[in-house]
């Protein structure tokens, strides 16, 4: 029997993995102990776990477990990453460089250290969703002490391509950081052959408990440091204070664990499920899809549906849990600027939905998702004023519509 | 964000939905709002010229929930009323009904705008003055 409401949007969030849980369990009870406290069992066994994680997870991105700062999610991790790099390194340059599709953790954070009197350049995006190589290149300056360029787009999930990104940060003696958010625990990331210095990412996107993330931080070829920006304990190399969250931090490693053991087929299965979704609602006419098809996470797909307006899509589909680039919702009226920058228009950036699929997304679901949504679009689209002009062939650009 | 049941009923089960033929004199027309916005209602009225009274409504609308509920919450009320009674409907008699939120009272004003604007169609099919439309 399928269960309702269908759950399809795990850029947002994931479902805990049960076995995360029974991993974490012990830490939420009998092994409550402070993992600072180096003078009794009680620390050690804390210590311990938290020991074995860094290790489960030095092992999903090619790390030293040494490298890996604990924080409380991505958001954190970013703005360490960025302002710690800005504090740190603002000797030799105030010049750091992203990109307009980021992640609002990151485009915010930047523009706090442009209020510090750093600079920032925002590289465009092409309508695929990628910078522009060349343009990253003329961007570079000698106080350029930063690159910060996502590895997986949240809305999207068009993947950049990293390896030439870090390679070009690093001929210009820059750093390069990544926000690894979607990526890591998706697909394979190698903090070395990827050239990557700091990345941050979390639990909660690949199946662990919200509130733990990380900070990976280089500390060979070269010694990277980041500034604290949480003043306390000295905890994590005094890079972040703060008393480590144990529970949050072992589901987190069993996580990454999970993450490096069945990635392959996690991918395997879910990249032919999205597709199939993906070809069936492809099938209604005047669908389009955003992003890249071919540098792509395996368990992605954001398609615009012309001439239905995206919340009213939502509405129409509630059987399942999606998010839709319309922004109806929020006071700004604004929609997404993920889907602006890649050079969609408003219209079409209002009617989309994205679509995230998990490890514990099934056929069943898929067919279930296609019907609902194909028979949501056929309906509004019935009721869309847009859709009869665009029927009869009217060219709804020339049309002088009263701006509200 | 949850929604009323009445904005729900409408959404699920619009009222009046479709075309009245535009080339009619007797039919009044409003389109409103763009689609940059996300919302865009066409509102139509067929008026009984011997009695001033609204016989017939339709709309379609590309919008949210909200928008759709009140647009069709329109044709209902405006079906049977006189062109005068029409234009007496304010948009905050619709947010009451719907219970909408204050997020969503654009979309009431829309609606407004939309009957407004078919009636004023209508009057200028049939020489009289268009009327003033207030820009939201």
């Amino acid at each position: 029997m399928l269960k309702l409401p269908i759950y399809l949007d795990n850029n947002a969030t994931t479902p805990l993995d049960p076995r995360v849980l029974e991993a974490m369990m012990p830490y939420l009870t009998d092994v409550f102990g402070n993992a600072a406290s180096r003078n009794h069992p009680f620390g050690w066994a804390a210590e311990e776990g938290v020991d074995y994680a860094r290790e489960q997870i030095a092992k999903l991105i090619a790390c030293d477990p040494k490298e890996i700062i604990f924080t409380s999610g991505a958001t954190e991790s970013d703005n360490l990453g960025i302002k710690g790099v800005f504090e740190m390194y603002s000797q030799k340059g105030n010049h750091v460089i992203t990109c307009t599709t980021e992640h609002k953790a990151v485009l915010d954070t930047c523009k706090h250290i442009e209020k510090l009197g750093g600079r920032v350049t925002y590289l465009p995006v092409n309508e695929q969703g990628l910078i522009s190589l060349e343009e990253l290149e003329a961007a570079m300056t000698p106080e350029t002490i930063l690159v910060a360029i996502m590895f997986g787009n949240n809305e999207t999930g068009t993947i950049q391509p990293i390896r030439e990104i870090s390679k070009i940060a690093h001929s210009h003696g820059a750093l390069f950081m990544t926000d690894g958010t979607q990526a890591v625990g998706k697909i394979p990331v190698d903090v070395n052959a990827d050239g990557i210095d700091i990345m941050a990412f979390t639990a909660h996107k690949m199946y662990g408990p919200k509130g733990v993330g990380a900070l990976y931080v280089r500390r060979k070829n070269p010694r990277v440091k980041v500034t604290a920006q949480m003043d306390g304990g000295g905890h994590e190399r005094g890079m972040r204070s703060g008393t480590l969250n144990v529970p949050g931090i072992v589901g987190l490693g069993k996580a990454c664990e999970l993450a490096r053991l069945e990635m392959d087929a996690d991918t395997a299965r879910l990249s032919v499920m999205r597709d199939r979704l993906q070809k069936e609602l492809m099938t209604l006419e005047e669908s389009y899809v955003n992003g890249s098809v071919e540098h792509r996470l395996p368990h992605v797909t954001n398609i615009s549906f012309k001439y239905v307006e995206g919340e009213g899509l939502m509405m129409g589909v509630k059987d399942l849990a999606v998010s839709s680039g319309s922004a109806c919702t929020s006071a700004s009226l604004e929609p997404s600027y993920v889907l602006k920058a890649l050079g969609l228009s408003d219209d079409l950036a209002h009617s989309s939905l994205r679509f995230g699929l998990s490890r514990f997304t099934t056929d069943e679901q898929i067919d279930y998702a296609i019907g609902h949504v194909k028979e949501a679009v056929t309906k509004l689209r019935e009721m869309s004023p847009l859709w009869e002009m665009f029927q009869e062939g009217i060219d709804l650009s020339k049309i002088e519509w009263a701006e509200h | 964000m949850a929604y009323s049941d009445k904005v729900i009923d409408h959404y699920s089960n619009p009222r009046n939905v479709g075309t009245l033929d535009k080339s009619k004199k007797n039919v009044g027309t409003g389109l409103v709002g763009a689609p940059e916005c996300g919302d865009v209602m066409r509102l139509q009225i067929e008026v009984d010229e011997a009695t001033n009274t609204i016989t017939d409504a339709k709309f379609k609308t590309f919008g949210c929930g909200s928008a759709i509920a009140s647009s069709s919450l329109a044709t209902e009320w405006l079906k049977g009323k006189t062109v005068d009674e029409a234009l007496a409907i304010d948009n905050m008699e619709i947010v009451e009904e719907l219970a909408l939120p204050p997020v969503k009272i654009h979309c009431s004003v829309l609606a407004e705008d939309a009957i407004k604007s078919a009636i004023s169609d209508y009057r200028v099919k049939n020489g009289l003055p268009a009327l003033e439309l207030a820009h939201h």
